[in-house]
């Protein structure tokens, strides 16, 4: 509760609040929260949960939504993950946001993300989760376009707001299924009554709710094919872009599914679509990466293409090693954006590659912990990416070959375009201006104090998921079983898993040497063929525009100028002028003369008889 | 007998008024805020043991009673029309209009008629102020509105006039089926509308559905909206769009669904698939606008056409929502309309194109809009959310057997209203000044409370709406 807090301090105060005082206060509120979250986790190590009732938020009829909250092994983790990030992003903003004259806004709204976040897993409901999910859409909204004078930017936070209320609709109508068929929405209730079988429900109705779910996730989750948001997000301050658009925003897709792991392990369809988009997703975002020349668009596409294989390994049915997944690469991305960020801060806000290079001498401990980021991203022992993808990797080579061959392909394209970004930005030779490169420094303590704590959980953190090849126990499978049920796994033999990380690791070194021989000498020649292609993005922007976009406008307009105005509007205004024309032609007949009118009340009698005469006689 | 104060304070304050000359301003507001405080102390401490009602006779040759009754539904309209009335009188007090003591005399006289409608327990008297809550609408929309004023004007008088003639013939034919004594009063319209034949039912139905269409208004009934909502003065816009729309939907829950059960059963699909669709084709349509006034308009037509489909999806859970969502909506309405008020004097222009940069300059100004903004796209824990929410859940559950269908039509209205409402505030806050207004004036005393009080209700109510929900059930 304590970011609220933060966010009603901040943003209340926004115009007599002095700037440091805001950055101090919403860092110290997030540490004291990170506290909390430290305390719940080892309360509920030992598989307690506990559900708080604050009160009843909408109660009508048989319908019962109440505001409550409920902490267990899952939602702790992401408390920890989402706190521990969150403190040392904000530590991190305090420097970075300096002087930026919004600075007070900016920390309230960060704190609000955070508050919503905490809703969005602490809810022991749909809709509390609903709440959370919209909240922390609300304020990507808002920090997409923090420096809101650029139309561009403001564009960017139009479209990651609309693209995931397409998903939104997903989410609602799921959650309108869970109540047509269940009576309830409460995770407890819900859950129970799957396991109990105290429901018939057919398969087909499982499958539905399942996918209405995962068409929210694919939003909130950028995955194929309302992905394209999240690249246009990078719009906002870089801090922003680690917390939320790495770490944890789009991670809430991962946490809905995990948590609703229950339902869908009664549905084998909607895994395998979720295995199949987040495969698809992985690759295409993977083959963007390599030829995206902007330091965070590269980084954002490799977000997309790492939340597509934690929805591979979700279709896998391992919910525990998605989730696994989630911490390693929060930790890992957002060293990675951090690390961006003191290098467009030492540049001065340029964020081409191209006009990098040989960063390196100028800012060594930012190189290291860059260093450690790509190695962790690219999956090289024993470093904490390695386990958690070697994990994905091993469910899917469980699941099926063709998943594996996908997913190992994506995998290589990782390290190959995170170390091309590394060498070209560390190392070689300086491409920038003169300026720029007089410009140069190491960024101070506040902004590589979070790096280098990253840096050691990057390295770390692996160590809570060992393989079953060297250790028996998955300690963080152990903490999460009480919370998350897996699909019974086919366990590998020793051998076949020692060969695909020997696989996988050594193709991964041999990617690494590619990228080091091809930016040597680095050739930025305008690029023809399918370079070209993935240089625009397969063009799906454009596609978009075409296809959906603007058919629509056009559609729109015409509706607005024939429809409207000609069609309905004219019809109304038809029926008067006709009332007008009748009334006009029946002017005539009141002409004055006596004769006319007993002529006509003669044929009205006659008319008259004649009607009654029929009515009568049939 | 505390019934009869709810109109007959507004009615003394609209007659003070048009004495007043210069402090009419004053009077309508005070006159505002006492039937606010009888309206309150209805909906707050009456009817917990029973409904307060009052009867005399009237015209007892056509069986015409003045009857008054408030149950829940009616207290709480009661109570919107008192909010809304008094934060209406708020803004533009700075403007210098024309003839203050009839413009505020006749603003009242039309809150007269809204309460008289949402009162009122007979026929004939619920036609009587039908008409009442119109005339002064009328005579200031057309005497004080924009440069296409009279043409507009008369057009929405001639098209609600048709309308609620087509309904006076419907009641009168209906009190004619009773055995005459009280023939108007609701009890005896109902028992007369149940036991029609079933062809005479669908008649009626239509004379009647087409009067409140009309009025909501339902595609394809709403062509007169826009021009009026664009045309009017925005304080006048306010009480059509908060109050007097409702009445065509507090008409259908009164007046259509229980007199001809039958009948609204066998049309109810038609209904609600003109009702979706009329979101769809009113948020496509708010896309295109340039003109600030005709988007929130047809934004109002989507979000009324999502009420008037819940409204015949006629279950426990849409009648719920839909009375929750009836006072939201007017909340949210009027203050999306105090915004839109404050941005065309600013300006000076209700063009988009020429807005901009309201962040820049108007940072408390801004941050309503988007607060206000965000509560009309129904984002939770604002009060827009809540009604929503329940009704998109009462409409899934319905029997129709398009009711997955019906749902997820009206929920793509929840996607393009996203799109059409963040568009506005961009083009109105964010980007550059393209007013060419160089100093933008800051909210002035009476706005700040209009505004605080507007987004105290969207805030409190989307967290704690369970006042609300109780409220509207007495």
């Amino acid at each position: 509760m304590f970011p609220l807090l933060g966010f009603l301090v901040n943003g209340l105060g926004w115009k007599t609040m002095p700037k440091q005082a805001a950055g101090f206060l919403a860092s110290l509120m997030m540490l004291v929260s990170f506290g909390l979250s430290l305390a719940i986790f080892f309360e509920v190590k030992g598989g307690a949960s506990e559900t708080i009732h604050l009160f009843n938020f909408i109660q009508s009829g048989k319908l019962l939504i109440p505001f409550a909250f409920k902490i267990d092994a899952l939602s702790s983790l992401f408390l920890l993950i989402i706190t521990g990030v969150g403190f040392l992003i904000h530590v991190y903003s305090t420097s970075y946001m300096h002087d930026d004259e919004g600075v007070v806004k900016y920390f309230a709204y960060l704190n609000l993300f955070v508050f919503s976040m905490l809703i969005l897993v602490m809810g022991a409901n749909y809709v509390i989760m609903f709440i959370g999910w919209e909240g922390v859409g609300l304020c990507s909204y808002l920090l997409i376009g923090f420096w809101f004078k650029n139309r561009d930017f403001t564009n960017a936070a139009k479209k990651a707001f609309v693209m995931n209320r397409i998903g939104d609709l997903g989410f609602l109508v799921g959650m309108m299924l869970v109540l047509y068929h269940f009576g309830t929405l409460s995770y407890g209730e819900l859950f129970g009554q799957i396991q109990g079988n105290e429901m018939i429900v057919s398969n087909s109705t499982y499958t539905w709710i399942a996918i209405c779910f995962f068409i929210g996730a694919m939003g909130k989750s950028a995955q194929l094919p309302l992905y394209t948001w999240l690249p246009d997000a990078m719009a906002g301050p870089t801090p922003v872009s680690a917390l939320i658009h790495a770490a944890t925003m789009v991670t809430a897709g991962i946490y809905m599914i995990a948590r609703s792991s229950v339902l869908y392990n009664h549905s084998e369809v909607a895994l395998q679509f979720i295995a199949i988009v987040g495969l698809l997703t992985a690759i295409i975002a993977a083959s963007i990466a390599i030829k995206q020349n902007d330091i965070k668009k590269v980084l954002a596409y490799s977000t997309v293409s790492q939340l597509g294989f934690m929805f591979l390994a979700i279709g896998c049915g391992a919910y525990t090693t998605a989730v696994f997944h989630v911490m390693t690469h929060a930790f890992f991305k957002a060293l990675l954006f951090l690390g961006s960020g003191s290098v467009i801060h030492a540049m001065g806000g340029e964020q081409d590659i191209r006009s990098m290079g040989g960063l390196g001498k100028k800012m060594p401990i930012t190189k290291i912990t860059f260093l450690i980021g790509c190695v962790a991203i690219a999956g090289i022992p024993p470093f904490a990416g390695f386990f958690s993808k070697d994990e994905i990797l091993a469910a899917a080579f469980a699941h099926s070959p063709i998943l594996y061959a996908g997913a190992l392909g994506a995998a290589l394209m990782t390290a190959f375009y995170m170390f091309r970004l590394y060498f070209l930005t560390f190392s070689g030779k300086f491409r920038g201006t003169h300026e720029q490169e007089h410009h140069l420094h190491e960024s101070p303590a506040a902004m590589t104090f979070p790096l280098i704590a990253l840096a050691i959980l990057a390295t770390v953190s692996g160590f809570v998921g060992l393989p079953a090849v060297i250790s028996e126990q998955h300690s963080l499978n152990e903490f999460l079983n009480t919370a998350v049920t897996n699909l019974g796994a086919h366990h590998l033999d020793h051998s076949t898993e020692w060969m695909l990380m020997g696989l996988s690791v050594s193709l991964v070194l041999v990617m690494i040497f590619i990228a080091y021989n091809r930016t040597k000498s680095p050739n930025f020649a305008a690029n023809t063929g399918l370079a070209k292609v993935l240089e625009n993005k397969w063009y799906v922007d454009e596609l978009y525009d075409a296809v959906i976009v603007n058919p629509l406008v056009k559609f729109s307009g015409f509706m607005d100028k024939i429809i409207e105005r000609k069609g309905i509007d004219g019809g109304v205004n038809g029926v008067g002028k006709i009332v007008r024309w009748g009334a006009d032609r029946m002017r005539l007949l009141q002409n004055g003369q006596v004769g006319a009118y007993l002529f006509s009340m003669v044929v009205g009698i006659v008319l008259i008889f004649v009607i009654g005469l029929f009515l009568v006689n049939f | 007998m505390i019934l009869v104060f709810l109109l007959l304070i507004p009615f003394l304050a609209g007659v003070v008024s048009f004495l007043a000359k210069d402090a009419a301003k004053n009077v309508a507001l005070f006159g505002s805020l006492c039937s606010l405080a009888v309206s309150a102390y209805v909906a707050i401490f009456c009817g917990t043991e029973q409904v307060p009602s009052i009867s005399i006779p009237w015209m007892p040759t056509i069986g015409a009673q003045f009857s008054l009754s408030a149950d829940g539904l009616t207290a709480m309209l009661c109570l919107l029309t008192g909010i809304i009335f008094p934060v209406t009188l708020l803004i533009n007090r700075n403007k210098n209009i024309e003839n203050p003591a009839a413009y505020y005399g006749l603003i009242m006289l039309s809150q007269v008629g809204l309460m008289g409608v949402f009162l009122a327990a007979d026929a004939l008297l619920f036609y009587f102020f039908w008409e009442l809550a119109l005339i002064p609408v009328y005579f200031l929309s057309s005497l004080w509105g924009g440069e296409r004023r009279i043409a507009v004007t008369f057009k929405f008088f001639v098209y609600t006039f048709v309308g609620s003639l087509m309904m006076l013939a419907a009641l009168i034919y209906l009190s004619m089926q009773t055995n005459g004594v009280n023939a108007m009063s609701w009890d005896n319209i109902i028992a007369a509308g149940k036991a029609l034949p079933l062809m005479q039912q669908h008649i009626i139905f239509w004379l009647l559905f087409v009067a409140f269409a009309i009025k909501m208004p339902i595609f394809p009934f709403h062509t007169w909206q826009p021009d009026a909502y664009e045309q009017a003065p925005t304080q006048v816009t306010i009480i059509l769009s908060a109050l007097m729309v409702k009445m065509g939907i507090y008409a259908v829950l009164r007046w259509l669904i229980p007199v001809l059960p039958e009948a609204t059963a066998f049309w109810a699909d038609l209904v609600m698939t003109l009702a979706i669709f009329g979101i769809v084709y009113a948020s496509l349509l708010a896309m295109v606008q340039t003109n600030i006034k005709r988007l929130v308009a047809y934004s109002s037509i989507a979000h009324m056409g999502l009420m008037c489909a819940a409204a015949f999806a006629n279950t426990d859970l849409s009648n719920h929502g839909l009375l929750v969502q009836m006072f939201n909506h007017g909340i949210n309405i009027t203050a999306m309309w105090v915004i839109v008020n404050m941005v065309e004097q600013r300006y000076g222009t209700q063009d988009l194109k020429k807005m901009g940069g309201l962040a820049n300059t108007a940072p408390a100004i801004a941050i309503a809009l988007v607060i206000i903004s965000f509560a009309n796209i129904a984002l939770p824990l604002t009060n827009g959310f809540i009604g929503e929410f329940m009704l998109f859940t009462g409409i899934f559950q319905s029997a129709s057997q398009y009711h997955i269908i019906f749902m997820v039509v009206a929920g793509l209205g929840i996607i393009l209203g996203a799109v059409y409402t963040l568009s506005m505030v961009q083009k109105v806050a964010y980007g550059e000044n393209n007013s060419g207004v160089a100093t933008v004036a800051k909210m002035n005393g009476a706005e700040w409370v209009a505004v605080i009080i507007l987004v105290a209700f969207i805030i409190v109510l989307g967290v704690f709406p369970q006042p609300l929900l109780d409220l509207v059930l007495l």
